[in-house]
C-alpha cells in the first residue's frame, strides 16, 4: 500500500472507530455497545496494519476482539436482568464530563498543532515479531515476567473474588 | 502535503479516541460500561505508542513492546474488573454506580 491508497485506509479506518467508539458510548443497550467495541477493536488492528505492526495487529484481533469482548459479554449475561433496552444509561454529570473532555481535546490538540517532531524517513523493518522477540527477551525480560506474573495474580484475583459466597460469610 | 498522512493525523485521532473514551467513564451509569470505556481510552495510548514507534524510532520497537504491555495489563484489568463487578452485584443486585456508596456518609 503506497501513497494515496495508504490515505483512504487511514481515514476509513479513523471515520470506523471513532464512529463505532460513539455508538458504543451513546447506545442504550448494554450488549450492542459491546458489538459496536468489537468493531472498534478489528478496526484498530487495520490501523496497526497502516503503521506496520503487524504482530501488534494480531495480538489486538486475538485478544481485544476476541478474548476482552466475549469476556464482558459474559459478565452482562451474569449480571443483568429483565428489560436490556436501558441497561446503559447516563448520569447526571453529563454536562461537567463534557467540560473536561472538552479542556481535554483542546489541550491535546494545542500540543500535538505545535510540537516539532523530530522524524526519520526511516522504514519500518520487514520482521516485527524477530525485533520484538529479540528486546523482549533481552533488555526487556524483567517487564515481560512480571507481566506474566501480573496475568497469574490477575486469574486467581478473579476467580478468588467472583466465587460464590455462603451465607455464613466463609469463603471457603 | 495533503495526501501525506503524518504523525500528527494519529495524534488527533487518538486524542479523539481518548476524549470519547473519557467522556463514557465520567457519564456512564453502568459499571460494566465504564470498564469497556477505560479499554476505548487504553486502546487510544496504544495508536499512539505505535504511531510514534513507526514515524520516530521505527528501528528500535520500543513504542510496539509497550503497547503489547499495556494490552496485557488491559486484560489483566478487564478481568479483575468484572470479578469485582460480579462480587458488588451479589451484594447489591445493582450495577448503577450511583448505588455503591459504602464509602460515603
Amino acid at each position: 500500500m503506497e501513497g494515496i491508497w495508504m490515505t483512504v485506509a487511514f481515514y476509513l479506518l479513523a471515520a470506523t472507530i471513532l464512529g463505532s467508539a460513539l455508538l458504543v458510548v451513546m447506545l442504550r443497550n448494554i450488549v450492542h455497545s459491546v458489538l459496536w467495541l468489537a468493531v472498534c477493536f478489528v478496526a484498530m488492528a487495520g490501523l496497526f496494519l497502516t503503521l506496520d505492526a503487524d504482530f501488534l495487529a494480531a495480538v489486538q484481533v486475538l485478544v481485544y476482539a476476541g478474548a476482552v469482548c466475549i469476556m464482558v459479554v459474559f459478565g452482562i449475561m451474569l449480571i443483568q436482568r429483565g428489560d436490556m433496552g436501558s441497561t446503559n444509561l447516563f448520569n447526571s454529570q453529563t454536562k461537567a464530563a463534557a467540560g473536561v473532555v472538552a479542556l481535554v481535546l483542546v489541550v491535546c490538540g494545542y500540543l500535538s498543532a505545535t510540537t516539532q517532531w523530530v522524524g526519520t524517513a526511516v522504514a519500518v523493518p520487514e520482521q516485527t515479531v524477530e525485533n520484538i522477540a529479540d528486546i523482549l527477551l533481552s533488555k526487556y525480560v524483567i517487564p515481560f515476567e512480571v507481566a506474566a506474573l501480573l496475568l497469574l495474580v490477575a486469574l486467581v484475583g478473579a476467580i478468588f473474588l467472583a466465587k460464590e459466597v455462603k451465607a455464613d460469610g466463609h469463603n471457603d | 502535503m495533503v495526501t501525506t498522512i503524518s504523525l500528527t493525523h494519529y495524534m488527533v485521532l487518538s486524542a479523539l479516541l481518548f476524549g470519547i473514551g473519557l467522556f463514557g467513564v465520567l457519564a456512564k451509569r453502568n459499571a460494566i460500561a465504564v470498564l469497556i470505556c477505560i479499554e476505548l481510552m487504553l486502546n487510544a495510548v496504544n495508536i499512539n505508542l505505535v504511531a510514534i514507534s513507526k514515524y520516530i524510532t521505527p528501528t528500535l520497537f520500543t513504542g510496539q513492546l509497550f503497547a503489547i504491555f499495556v494490552i496485557t495489563v488491559a486484560a489483566a484489568e478487564v478481568g479483575v474488573g468484572l470479578a469485582i463487578i460480579i462480587a458488588i452485584y451479589r451484594n447489591r443486585v445493582s450495577v448503577n454506580l450511583d448505588d455503591f456508596d459504602w464509602l460515603k456518609w
